[in-house]
């Protein structure tokens, strides 16, 4: 029986998260255009694959392939009438590849996070989501998430404030499980509507969130500033830095995320010195560079 | 009141971000009588440039930039019936076809420059997201524009932009636009690779790439 995510981190071990989904999948053969909730349930195995892939590497926290799940977003794939099948079941999955022996008990319990992602739509007065709606919209997805079984709500990749309050709303609305939620500071050290690491972080701890950070962004490096600023606006909640592998560069006609593995358990372990409790990679990250953050923490 | 207070006014409206604010300065400037180019070019237009700056410095962000361009277009919207009856017509520096390329459907950025360009006096057609190379064709054609912006926040979709490219040069129309890209996996080194003409990081470096391009700066 699995010690419960919160008490884990309230032991102050670190967990190491998961990296990058969508451009593993389309490496994996996933076609450009098609979201990568497609896959769970035309192609589980490529999904499972990938979640393997994370645990060899030592992720103790992996998330499921459901940043674009909401009605929202999968209403633009034409997959709204799946919203709920296509959640509970990439929560089986990643529940599935978390059971696996092989799955790196070696470092404890190994927890599932239910991945919520943006809308995509704005809400009012720039755009027309109004927060009733969102909030019914994460709540769906949560629940489903919940129904599969994951261990908590990992909301992400946050810009909107109102959008965040909103998923935490539905997220607590919808189970009992704990909720995350980080958001994308990229731009000039906020996010792109203009939300500060401060206010992030106090508006959640008012929330009652029981893990706060920063992921995506711009460079790793910024999250050094992030991770004290929200320590201290948000003390004693467990906080979470799940960066980009760096800042994408052109290197010979592709695009490159430029921070190696090296590089990023280097930061890792500053995070971790910071007080970051869970340490993952975003965009441009692989296995590869989990590996070495696990490698990094666990000494 | 002398038209410059007005003119200043119009101006903090736009910066400001309030449409009903810049639509009520706009109805006095036409009771007034004031020329709408001139509410337009020395009102609006200065509280725009404000904004643009502010958001390249970081100190605005998208909701203010939204705000402000949504200032900007209900106040014109009062001025437009007075501008058509002097038959006056705001400059048009070019026409541009907008788009967030196929396969992608991250957008924000790709509306920001487009309400950017309207503001500054482009003619802008916003084909949305998920864009295909003949879609842009046939809009470049339908309109005879001189612009082509293509936006991409996918590394896997960034190459579409080189297909809307390639498109063009196929249909003989390369040497009628200019093509300016931009979206985060996209850099003046990746323009230049696939032949585009210009890059830019935010909605206010489009604007200034965009004028240089047409001649416009």
């Amino acid at each position: 029986m699995r010690i419960p995510i919160l008490e884990r981190l309230a032991t102050g071990d670190v967990l190491v998260a998961d990296g990058a989904t969508g451009t593993m999948l389309q490496a994996a053969g996933l076609p450009t255009g098609m979201p990568g909730e497609a896959w769970i349930l035309q192609q589980p195995e490529e999904i499972m694959k990938l979640h393997r892939a994370y645990l060899e590497a030592g992720s103790q926290l992996i998330l499921t392939s459901t940043f674009g799940g909401t009605r929202s977003r999968l209403c633009k794939a034409g997959l709204d009438g799946q919203v709920q099948e296509i959640n509970r079941r990439a929560a089986e999955l990643a529940r599935q590849a978390a059971a696996e022996p092989s799955a790196g008990s070696r470092r404890g319990d190994v927890y599932v996070g239910g991945d919520i992602g943006p809308t995509g739509e704005l809400m009012p007065p720039l755009g027309k989501l109004t927060y009733e709606d969102a909030v019914e919209v994460f709540a769906e997805q949560a629940h489903a998430l919940a129904e599969g079984g994951v261990d908590c709500i990992y909301i992400e990749t946050m810009s909107d404030l109102n959008e965040a309050r909103a998923a935490v709303e539905g997220a607590q609305q919808a189970c009992d499980l704990p909720v995350f939620c980080t958001f994308s500071f990229d731009t000039h050290g906020r996010t792109s509507m203009g939300v500060s690491p401060a206010q992030a972080a106090q508006t959640m701890a008012a929330m009652g969130v029981n893990a706060i950070g920063a992921n995506c962004g711009h460079a790793p490096e910024e999250v050094l500033e992030f991770l004290p600023i929200m320590r201290e606006a948000a003390p004693g909640i467990p906080l979470i830095a799940k960066p980009n592998a760096g800042i994408p560069r052109m290197v010979k006609r592709l695009v490159v995320y430029d921070a190696g593995p090296d590089r990023m358990a280097e930061l890792a372990m500053r995070y971790v010195e910071l007080g970051a409790r869970i340490v993952g990679a975003c965009c441009g990250s692989s296995p590869d560079h989990i590996a070495a953050i696990a490698v990094a923490i666990q000494e | 009141m002398p038209s410059e207070r007005l003119f200043e006014e119009m101006a903090q409206a736009v910066i400001d971000g309030l449409p009903d604010i810049a639509r009520d300065l706009a109805g006095e400037a036409l009771r007034l009588g004031i020329d709408p180019l001139a509410a337009i070019d020395q009102g609006l237009k200065p509280g725009m440039d404000v904004v643009g700056e502010g958001f390249a410095k970081g100190e605005l962000f998208i909701p203010d930039l939204m705000m402000s361009g949504e200032a900007m277009k209900t106040a014109i919207a009062t001025l437009e019936p007075e501008l058509m009856k002097r038959k006056q017509e705001r400059k048009v520096l070019g026409k541009v076809v907008i788009g967030t390329v196929r396969g992608d459907i991250h957008e924000i950025g790709k509306t920001l420059v487009a309400t950017m360009l309207a503001a500054n006096g482009f003619e802008v057609h916003d084909l949305g997201v998920d864009v295909s190379p003949q879609q842009f064709l046939d809009k470049v054609r339908q309109v005879s524009a001189n612009v082509v912006g293509l936006s991409a926040l996918l590394t896997t979709t960034l190459l579409n932009q080189e297909s809307v490219i390639l498109t063009l040069k196929e249909a003989g129309l390369r040497d009628q636009v200019k093509v300016i890209v931009g979206g985060v996996p996209a850099s003046p080194e990746w323009a230049e690779e696939i032949g585009a003409d210009g890059y830019a990081e935010n909605a206010t470096e489009a604007v200034q790439v965009v004028k240089q391009l047409v001649g416009a700066a």
